[in-house]
Order: C-alpha cells, then structure tokens, then sequence
C-alpha cells in the first residue's frame, strides 16, 4: 500500500505494487506492534472465542476451565508433557521455515506437504536400505538424502517460476497431490513394502539410522528426539543467512523490491529456485525428522497436515526464524495438550484446530485486533482508505 | 466568485498539514498556490474539495460561510477539481466521460446519448476546447485529454477551478495551449486556483500568488515585481540559487558509444531506433523528450536492464552489448534510476541497507558470501553525512525519507564510486527545490571531475541547466543534437513534439 505524504501529493509505494506490500504485510512484521503485540493478541482472541464455543456446545463455565487447564497440563505439567510438545514443534519449525524463508523472497510456498513426503521417502529409502554402517555415518546419510528429496520437489516449482513465470502456488498445489499419489504407489512397490504386508507400509529403518531419543533413559514414553536441535539449529542457520550473509539480502530484496533487486544486478532467476530448493530441503528434513525420530517407516498420510501447518506457523511468526520457533512451540503445545484434554476432559481435539484456525484469522487480518482493543496497527486497512496508512 | 479560505487548520496524527490558511481567490482571476512537496497545497485543496473537513477555519463563497461535509457539496458549490493525474476512463469516448455520473436520461436508466454529446459540444465551443465527443480518451494525446477533464467540471457547474500541477504532464506547446483555455476562462469569469511548484508558470499567467511553507501561509508575492529567486527563497525558507555554475566542459576520451542501436519491444514494435551517441569523460550529456518517447529503454539498454536488438554499446572501447547488469555495474557505469521507488531503493530496506544495494556482494562490504554489517554502517554514517541525507539515521527504512532525500540517498550510493561513467534518469522527479539544487551541483562536480554524465529529463530548464551538449528523442530517435549554448527551448520543444526536423 502507498504512504501519502500529508499534503496527499508525494506518493510514496515502498514495495513493489500494492499487491506486493499487502502480501509482505499479511507475512512480516514491521515493527513490534505488527511482530509481537498483534500475533500475542490475536493467540489470547483465540482463546477467548474458544471458551465461548466450547459453552455454546453445551459445556458448563467449569467445564471449560477444566478443559483449558488440562490443555495446559497436556502440554506443559510435566517433563512427559513437555518432551510431547516438543515432539510435536520439531517438524512444525521446520515446515514454518520452509515456508517462512519463501516468504522472505515473496514466493508463497504452499508445497510443504509434498516436500515433506518426498524428503521422508527419501530418507525412509536410504533408512532401511542400507546395512551395516555406523550410526554416525548413516544417520547423516538418511538426514541428507531427505533434504535432498524435499529440495527436488522444491526445485520444481521455484524454476518453473524463474524460467516461465508459473506461479508458484498453483504447481506447488498439484506437486502436493502428485506427492501423495506417489507415496501410495511407492510404497506398494517391492523397493518400499514390508515383506508379508499387503498393505502400504515400508520397511522398518536401521537403528543406525534413528535419531537417538533424548530423555527415553529417564522414561521410555518420552519422545522428544535429536531432531529437535536440528530443527533449532536449522532456524539458527536461516537466520543467518537471511540477515548475514548476500544470498540473503539477494532474497529479501527480491521479496520486497523485485525491479529494485533487477536494477542492483541480481539474479531473480537464481534467487526464486534456489529459496524454494532451500524451502524443499526444510520440508524434506521436516518428513526426515518423523520417520527417523517418531516413525521409523514410512505409511500414506505420514504427512499428517504438517506441511500446510507450516504455512500458519511462518504467519504467526512473522516469517522472521525466531518467530517461526515461538509459533511452532505454541502449536506444538496445543497438538500435545489438545490429546491429553480430549482423553481428560470433555472437550474433543477438534477444538484445537479451530483455535488454531481462529489464530491465523486474526493474525491475516490485523484491523481486526486493532478495532478489538484499540491498537494502532501501521498496517490498519481502514486508515489506507484515507490516504493515510502505511 | 470570489473564493476565501480564513483561518484553515488541518491536522493529522503527527503533522500540522495546515497551519491557520488564509487566502483569497479573486473572482476572474488567475490565483497560483505554491509552495515544495509537503507545505501543505493538497490538504488545502482536498479541504476545498470537501474531501477532508477543516479542524478549524472556514471557506467562504462571495462571503457566504460554506459546510463540505463530502466532493459533492462542494461541486455544488461550484468548486471544481482538475487533478494531475486524471479521473478518466481510457476505454470511454470523451462524451462518455464528460457525463459519468450525471448522464442525462431518456427514461428510467436509458442514456441520452444525443443530449449528452449536444452537452459536450456547447461547452467546448463557449470555451474553445476543441475536441471531438466520440473519440475514445486512451487515444488522445495528454493536452486533449486534460481538456476533457475541464468540460467535465464544467458540464458541472464550475465557477472556480482549481488545477494540480496542471502542466507537469504537457509538453511546451502544450503548456503554452493550456494557457490559452485558462485566458479563456478567465475572460468568461472563472475564478481560477493554480497549484504548481513550476515558479516560471507562476509568474506567467498568475494575476496573484501565495507561497506556502511548512503548511503556512508565508506570504504573498505580486507576479509583476517578483522574480523565480524571490518565490524559491521563500518556499524553501532560504537563499535558494536556481541557475547552476559550471565552467565550459573540457571533454577527453569517449566513454560510452552507441552505434546503431535498435530496440523491438515485446509487441514487435520499435522502441530504440537507429541510437547513435557518444559520451565523453568531463562532459554531460543531456537527452530531452516528453516521457515514453524511448528514454526508458535508452537507459536500460545502456545498464543492461533491457537487451538490445541490434547494434552495439561500447563503453571505455570495450563491448557490453549482451554484459549482465551486474558485469557492466561492476565495470563502472553508475545509473540513478528514473523511478527510485520501484526500481532506485527497496523501500522497507534500512538506509544502511539501501546504500548497499548494488555493491553488497564485493570488498569492501562483503566477504566470502558474508555481509560485514560493520564496515556498511561506517560507511553509511559517513554516505548519510557527506550527501545530506536527512535525517542522518542509517537505521531508518527507505520508504521513510522524503523524496528528495531518497533521491539523495541513491545518489549517494551511485555517486560514491569513482566510477567513469554516470547515468542518470529523471535526478529530481518530483522532489524539492533545496534537493534539486544539491543535486545538481553533484552531477556537475562528479563531470568536473572528469567523469562521463547521461542525463535523461523530461524538465526543459533540468536539461539547459546542466547540459554541455543536447540529444531530443522523439519516437525513439534521436531528432536532433544540439549544442546547449547554441539553441533555445523553444528548438528543443519543437523537436521534443517531432514537429520539426
């Protein structure tokens, strides 16, 4: 959107049309309001709607506060709750950043799911198929061989885009469905199945493969795994590059500016397949980390809704790595509490996705927390009108 | 009717848009409003237009106190609006236009398209504008199509007119037609509101003028006794010294040659035709014409941004015709882009950031793929500093400056390198007085310092102010090539509208 100058002369467009600035808008923060008060407002709103629908469905006020408290236990009561949770974040910040870093270049990758599920064939392949080695060699194996997987299937898109201008949200789309196909199919093949199976299950991994559970020593239910701290030191490693390094200003300026990133010498053509190559390789390392840490083998649907999670936690988070991390944390929290109020109180896990979906809403549509509580959001819609916005 | 505001006070979250506005408009008279991008002439006239509602103040109409509370009042009023950037369908004919929204009717929703081109004959023939009533406004020249945007104010009752920067899109003999129609109405009574920066049109068709600054009023100027220094000194608040010195250019060796060149854009069309030109180091070259007559793909076929089609681009003796944008920036051409929002900076960019931005990926500022955000900040403290970019702060987002001080940003960074060859495309495109004249004691000192300088304007004094030697384009060619000290304005204009050769 323009900046209006107040005498209204000077127009000022900061990006690259209108269009360009509402998507930054919808997927940065621009300062701390937009960064941190508006998503934290938008998680209580959530909440709020929440507890009325669970008492529009009929549940008492102290059903509901027990419903939420055992939301709360579920996810952070106990150390056993704490290692769900962060089972359930791992592959969340991964599929956040693989959405957040395509942001970043102004591409929308809604790809994630595909990129995940060949990553994680990718790495259920090279997981059981080859014996005998140490761990340390074949686990960084598996582990490569999924990012590479996933950043095929990223690399597809990103160069259709770079060379004819496909966009990117459409053949993402359709790579997610071929994906699916192509995992059922894959795994009915005698390469993936189980011997004796008739059904589309894949061969259980090598142990050198796994990734090594983190506190199964202190109770074997405890899940949380090594992949947590690749998924933080991937964040960390995307930060830098997006902030340190030349690729990543390449990405950003063609994110915010692509004439702007044309008239300084850079290649937009490189820059949109290599993020989206870098988008898939995090995907992929999201599909990785499920079936070396939490699976073992591959079965359809391993997926599980985590690539298009991705896409709400890079918008909660601001597309910004750190944010991405809190978000995936939150969301990992509710997935892990939203089982244990289902089995413990009297509120179904549907709920979960609903406040899940009514924190995207609010976090899309900024105006709306501002009207709420009366925060002066710079990216208010109704001030545009006035010539007067950001 | 006579049009007075008194006392008029606009104020927006942060900004005094309009400081207790006074003035006058005599009826039949010719009022020209000035005053730099920000002083405050838009709010006023969108508080004329009864766009936005006064805090304090009030209008008077022949000193009856009138309430705006939307556009439509004040039409009735009999204010009409001609906007610089025009409220027309390009897909309508004129008469179309003229009547949206007041369509005479024959029945309920049945156009009277025979009352309504009667409607727009009249008024053009009271007025003498001339313009045919079915011909479709995408095909008019600019000129005509401003005519049409009169009749409509006309066709709804305008008594008093006001025009924002009505010739900044005209060419001179455009200009020169424009004020005919505003003699014209004139002499039929209209009271009419000018609002221009351009002090020479002031001066020349204003019966009264009033500078703003700062969103005051800070005086009036009689145009029979004031000159341009006088008016600019008090938009901007201080001496302001509107012609440039520069001794006679001493140009050496050629830096940049273009042989032939030939440019078809997308649609099979030409857009570059037959381009020969020269540009010597210690010389400035400048390259007249009225906007879209192939300046653009001139400058981007020089920078590499656009391919050519034929022909050859030498620069230092070297061919560059098929180098990368980055080869030839790297070689040293520097190019200050006609549009610095969408293509000159990245807006949410930091000015550390921006001053960066086509030389983050080599020494000093980069290393091994590593940005050294140590040695780009020193750098830009001292790049903010040395070219006065304000505010100093380095941390700020582009899109935070001013125009003319964006514009010195980019200046900064493509002035910065020692490089031989300088291009530079539209310098002070809608930016202020003060920016304008610091800029051009850059382009003339980096010439004195014995670099090549292209400069590509579509402002006549820009181009005679800086120029050692004049190239006109007009439909993608070169018209002509003139000697600054041997021809006038009015040679270059008629050039500029291919009305000579």
């Amino acid at each position: 959107m323009s900046i209006t100058s107040p005498d209204g002369r000077t127009t000022i467009e900061p990006d690259d049309g209108p269009g360009a600035s509402f998507f930054r808008r919808l997927t940065m923060a621009t300062d701390w309001k937009s960064g941190f008060v508006i998503p934290a407002l938008a998680v209580f709103t959530a909440f709020v709607i929440g507890a009325v629908i669970i008492m529009l469905t009929g549940s008492s006020f102290t059903q509901m506060i027990d419903a939420y408290l055992a939301l709360l236990k579920g996810s952070v009561g106990s150390l056993r709750a704490i290692s769900a949770t962060l089972t359930e974040a791992t592959p969340l910040i991964l599929t956040g950043l693989a959405v957040a870093i395509a942001f970043r270049a102004g591409l929308f990758n809604i790809g994630g799911e595909g990129q995940l599920l060949i990553g994680g064939m990718s790495a259920v392949l090279v997981g059981f198929s080859i014996t005998g080695l140490p761990w340390f060699i074949h686990l960084p194996l598996a582990l490569v061989a999924g990012i590479i997987g996933g950043a095929i299937w990223g690399f597809i898109p990103g160069f259709l885009k770079a060379k004819t201008g496909a966009h990117e949200v459409i053949v993402t789309i359709m790579l997610n469905y071929i994906a699916y196909r192509l995992v059922d199919y894959a795994l009915k093949t005698s390469l993936f199945q189980r011997e004796g199976r008739n059904d589309p299950i894949s061969k259980n991994i090598e142990d050198s493969a796994q990734l090594p559970k983190l506190l199964a020593w202190l109770d074997p239910a405890m899940k949380v795994h090594l992949g947590l701290f690749i998924a933080l030191a991937a964040a960390v490693l995307i930060w830098w590059l997006l902030f340190r390094t030349n690729t990543g200003f390449e990405f950003r300026a063609v994110g915010a500016n692509p004439s702007a990133a044309r008239y300084a010498g850079m290649s937009v053509t490189k820059v949109y397949i290599l993020v989206m190559m870098i988008a898939g390789g995090l995907a992929g390392l999201a599909g990785t980390g499920q079936i070396l840490g939490v699976l073992d083998r591959a079965s359809p649907g391993f997926n599980a809704g985590l690539g298009f999670d991705g896409i709400a936690v890079a918008l909660l988070g601001r597309s910004n790595p750190i944010g991405v991390v809190l978000a995936a944390l939150l969301f990992g929290g509710l997935n892990a509490g939203g089982q244990y109020m289902q089995a413990n109180a009297d509120v179904g896990i549907d709920l979960i996705s609903v406040i899940q979906a009514l924190i995207i809403i609010f976090v899309a549509a900024p105006a709306l927390i501002s009207a709420i509580y009366r925060v002066k959001a710079n990216a208010s819609a109704t001030q545009i009108s006035q010539g007067w916005g950001s | 009717m006579e049009l007075e505001l008194r006392g008029i006070t606009k104020r927006f979250p942060g900004v005094l848009a309009n400081d207790d506005v006074s003035l006058t408009a005599r009826s039949g008279k010719v009022l020209a409003l000035i005053g730099e991008n920000g002083a405050g002439k838009s709010t006023l006239m969108n508080v004329l237009s009864g766009l936005y509602q006064p805090d304090s103040g009030e209008i008077l109409i022949d000193g009856v106190v009138q309430h705006f509370s939307d556009p439509g009042d004040a039409i009735k009023a009999g204010i009409g609006m001609v906007h610089q950037h025009f409220m027309l369908v390009p897909v309508f004919s004129v008469w179309e236009n003229v009547v949206l929204g007041v369509e005479p009717v024959k029945g309920p929703g049945i156009m009277n398209a025979k009352e309504a081109r009667r409607e727009v004959r009249d008024i053009s023939g009271k007025y003498g504008l001339a313009v045919d009533p079915d011909a479709l406004v995408e095909e008019l020249p600019v000129g005509i199509q401003q005519r049409v945007e009169i009749i409509k104010v006309l066709l709804r009752g305008a008594k008093i007119l006001v025009f924002d920067e009505p010739t900044a899109v005209l060419t001179p003999q455009e200009v020169e037609e424009f004020f005919g129609i505003v003699a014209e109405l004139k002499g039929r009574g209209a009271t009419i509101i000018f609002i221009t920066h351009k002090l020479k049109e002031a001066l020349a068709i204003a019966d009264d003028i009033t500078v703003l600054r700062g969103g005051r009023v800070v005086g009036n100027a009689d145009p029979a006794t004031a000159t341009p220094e006088l008016l600019a000194s008090m938009m901007v608040g201080r001496d302001i010294d509107l012609v440039v010195d520069k001794v006679a250019a001493t140009p050496g060796e050629d830096i940049l040659e273009l042989s032939d060149v030939r440019m078809v854009d997308d649609y099979g069309r030409g857009v570059l035709k037959d381009i020969n030109l020269t540009v010597r180091a210690g010389e400035i070259v400048g390259v007249a014409g009225i906007q879209g007559n192939g300046q653009t793909e001139l400058v981007e076929a020089i920078t590499g941004l656009l391919p050519i089609t034929s022909g050859t681009i030498r620069f230092e003796g070297t061919d560059i015709s098929t180098s990368t944008p980055r080869q030839r920036h790297a070689a040293g051409i520097a190019h200050v882009p006609e549009d610095r929002n969408h293509m000159g900076m990245v807006g949410s960019f930091t000015v550390a950031e921006n001053l960066v931005l086509d030389s983050y990926y080599a020494a000093p500022y980069s290393r091994r793929g590593v940005m050294k955000g140590d040695v780009i900040r020193t750098s830009a403290e001292d790049l903010v500093e040395q070219y006065d970019v304000r505010p100093p702060l380095i941390d700020n987002t582009g899109s935070a400056l001013s125009g003319g001080n964006a514009q010195k940003m980019i200046v900064a960074r493509e002035f910065s390198r020692d490089v031989p060859l300088v291009i530079c495309a539209q310098p002070t495109r809608g930016i202020d007085v003060g920016s304008i004249e610091y800029i051009h004691e850059q382009i003339v000192r980096k010439r004195d310092e014995g670099k090549a300088i292209l400069v590509v304007s579509t402002e006549l004094d820009e181009i005679f102010a800086l120029s050692d030697r004049i190239l006109v384009m007009y439909d993608g060619r070169i018209v002509a090539e003139l000697r600054t000290s041997e021809t006038t304005p009015t040679e270059v204009g008629l050039y500029m509208a291919g009305k000579a050769a």
